[in-house]
């Protein structure tokens, strides 16, 4: 009588699931170690040695970011440069920084802004992709949603809307009035800035850089 | 014993598991009106602005999402416990009393929701209102008491499991219902470095749906083929760790498809590529299993000289098989779409993802969850063979038409998102704003809400169904 082929015998299904799991999991447990280490958030010595990090220190809102094409790597990339001025400042010090962050992180979970937004492309699709707002041409100097507030400058005209939006509609769709105190558009404004300094591998492609082929503009 | 799933009268295990059951269709159809109210506000935006504004409906939408199943998938192990084990579940006197905890605490933390919105940007806010991170939104109060909760059920599955007849599915639900509860921790703090938040956020989110819901829907199945058409439990289970190990093999890795763009490295995108790419392939496997395992238990009853169908549950039966088919289509074909890198550059945050999330939450949960309650019902009345009615049949054409409208209407909408706010207008706040006013856009935006309604209308014959087939008088009793 021939043998019981190993192919139709469970135990050997059963062991071979209990191993390809393991080896998943090992896997992941190593890469998670890898990559933890290298998306953990840099330090402004960073920043003043050049040393890039994928995602910088909070001090990044002292300087100028820009999204810049990366021609080894195929795709844009953001890129720290000269300082610059936020809310007046361009000294902001490493607890302070922090600070801000912290307050504009928080209020980012607090406001639900994840659930009509995307932040790095996660969210709700009702209302603009944040990963980049901070680079957006509209927020900057002469961009509409800048002179739409009356505010000089990018920082102030996005803490101006964030504490008053019905005020500002730009569409038909609305962003509804949720309390935001001046402190805490500060706090935003800077945890949006941070998020823009994030080396997200090229997304989103193009950010900002077409002026638009639609109706003509 | 083992045909105890006919005769669920008595048992107190089958008793808890009917209040699970009944508790995740109220908040089944909860989820369903705050989808429509935020279907709705697409197609008029000033629907209930600043009063229940899209961040709410949809925060809610979502949320009930996740609790309804996970209701409905705890109710469904304390169904089947019984009938694997060959006794009656370990530890129900706790199982009852932390189903009124969570039930209890699942009302507060919506209401809070519903009254209290959004609160200042403190720690407080995300302890007691809210975190404001998709689908695990629930303030961290509610965390440590789902925790509680959880455990307490993983106690009892292993408690059961341990003292009584350790069957195949039985084992594979203990090791995945532990995973399942252990990875909720890693949801559970804060960090000022948004891509870490995310990169946490992902093992939560994605090794339950990709992952752990996957494998224990494949143990649902099983149970569900051995009960319903009395297919052979050793080929079933045979299946099952088939299916486990193509699972587990390519979604644990697969989970490298979230991180192509949150700030982590560059060698997410092959890992990514490769592994969810094999995703689809259990879903197939699963798919083929269903229909192969029908067909070859009726082929033998044909066979005998019993040419009667060999389905002792219609209704339960035909949501097993749309989940079968579901889980490949929602999951696998949607899901395939735009998991290559080089597509979800493009498809990443657009109404892609939100049709692949409808298709999939349908087609993998929500469908083998709906056959639970009918197997439920059938067991709780004594009857032998349960029949379709006319509410059951308008209840399944509903749902799961208005769900693959809604599926579709979403993909062309996203097909306009990927082509005008993102190739041609680059994602900025004028791109984005340009699609969403496209023609494409709007109509498939009312097209979306027309086959929501579809599919509430469906859920009112479901609920209706379910409270009234087990005194349906055309059944073998």
């Amino acid at each position: 009588m021939a043998k019981r082929s190993v192919w139709s015998d469970n135990r050997f299904w059963q062991r071979s699931a209990a191993w390809v799991t393991g080896f998943a999991s090992i896997l992941l447990i190593w890469l998670t170690f890898d990559t933890s280490a290298q998306i953990s958030m840099g330090t402004d010595a960073d920043l003043q040695n050049g040393v890039t990090k994928r995602v910088p220190a909070p001090t990044v809102i002292n300087y100028k970011i820009t999204y810049e094409m990366d021609t080894t790597r195929g795709h844009e990339v953001p890129v720290i440069g000269e300082k610059e001025m936020f809310f007046g400042r361009d000294d902001w010090s490493e607890e302070e920084a922090a600070e801000l962050l912290h307050l504009g992180k928080l209020g980012s979970q607090a406001k639900n802004c994840m659930n009509c937004h995307t932040l790095l492309g996660n969210g709700a699709y009702y209302a603009p992709d944040l990963t980049k707002a901070w680079l957006d041409p509209a927020w900057g100097p002469e961009g509409s949603l800048q002179s739409m507030t009356g505010k000089n400058t990018k920082e102030e005209a996005m803490a101006e809307f964030l504490q008053h939006p019905s005020q500002y509609p730009t569409h038909a769709r609305m962003m509804p009035d949720l309390g935001i105190t001046a402190d805490e558009a500060q706090g935003l404004v800077a945890f949006l800035k941070h998020m823009s300094s994030i080396d997200t591998n090229g997304f989103p492609r193009n950010f900002g850089k077409i002026k638009g082929a639609v109706h003509g503009k | 014993m083992a045909s105890n799933h006919l005769t669920g009268v008595g048992s107190e295990s089958k008793q808890l598991a009917t209040w699970y059951f009944t508790f995740a269709a109220i908040i089944f159809g909860a989820q369903l009106v705050f989808g429509v109210v935020a279907a709705i506000q697409y197609v008029m935006p000033g629907f209930l602005f600043e009063i229940v504004d899209f961040s709410v409906a949809r925060m809610i939408h979502i949320n009930a999402l996740v609790v309804w199943m996970v209701f409905a998938m705890f109710g469904a192990v304390y169904w089947l416990l019984p009938d694997e084990t060959g006794i009656e579940t370990v530890g129900i006197k706790i199982g009852k009393l932390l189903f009124w905890v969570f039930a209890a605490a699942i009302v507060v933390v919506v209401l809070v929701y519903l009254l209290v919105q959004v609160g200042p940007a403190t720690e407080s806010t995300i302890w007691l209102i809210h975190e404001g991170r998709e689908y695990i939104e629930a303030p961290r109060w509610a965390d440590f008491g789902i925790v509680v909760v959880a455990l307490g059920f993983v106690f009892n599955l292993f408690a059961t499991g341990m003292k009584g007849k350790q069957t195949g599915i039985i084992t594979v639900l203990m090791a995945d219902m532990l995973a399942f509860a252990g990875l909720y921790l890693a949801g559970m703090f804060f960090t000022d470095n948004i891509s870490v938040d995310q990169f946490w956020w992902w093992w939560v989110i994605h090794l339950w749906v990709e992952a752990t819901w996957e494998v224990y829907v494949g143990s649902l199945a099983a149970y569900g083929l051995i009960t319903m058409i009395g297919a052979h439990r050793k080929t079933v289970e045979m299946w099952l760790w088939i299916e486990v190990a193509m699972l587990f093999g390519s979604g644990i890795l697969g989970l490298g498809h979230h991180y192509f763009w949150i700030g982590t490295p560059e060698y997410w995108w092959e890992i990514g590529a490769l592994f969810s790419a094999l995703e689809p392939l259990p879903l197939v496997a699963m798919f083929i299993h269903v229909l192969y395992d029908w067909g070859k238990t009726q082929g033998a009853e044909t066979e005998k000289g019993n040419p009667a169908s060999v389905i002792k549950n219609k209704p339960a039966f035909t949501w097993f098989v749309l989940n079968a088919f579901g889980n490949f289509l929602g999951a696998g074909i949607w899901g395939f779409f735009h998991t290559l890198p080089q597509v979800n550059l493009y498809t990443h945050g657009t109404q892609f993802t939100s049709a692949h999330g409808h298709l999939a939450f349908f087609g993998a949960y929500a469908t083998i969850l709906i056959g639970m309650m009918y197997l439920a019902v059938q067991g709780t009345n004594g009857i032998k063979v349960l029949k379709s009615t006319k509410s059951s049949l308008a209840a399944t054409w509903m749902i799961t038409g208005g769900v693959m409208g809604m599926g579709i209407a979403l993909t062309i909408a996203g097909y306009v998102q990927v082509l005008v706010s993102r190739a041609q207008m680059g994602a900025t706040w004028a791109g984005y704003f340009d699609g969403q006013s496209g023609m494409w856009f709007s109509q498939a935006m009312d097209w979306r809400l027309f086959m929501g309604v579809i599919t509430l209308i469906g859920f009112v014959f479901l609920a209706k169904d379910l409270l009234s087939i087990g005194k349906a008088t055309h059944h073998e009793r």
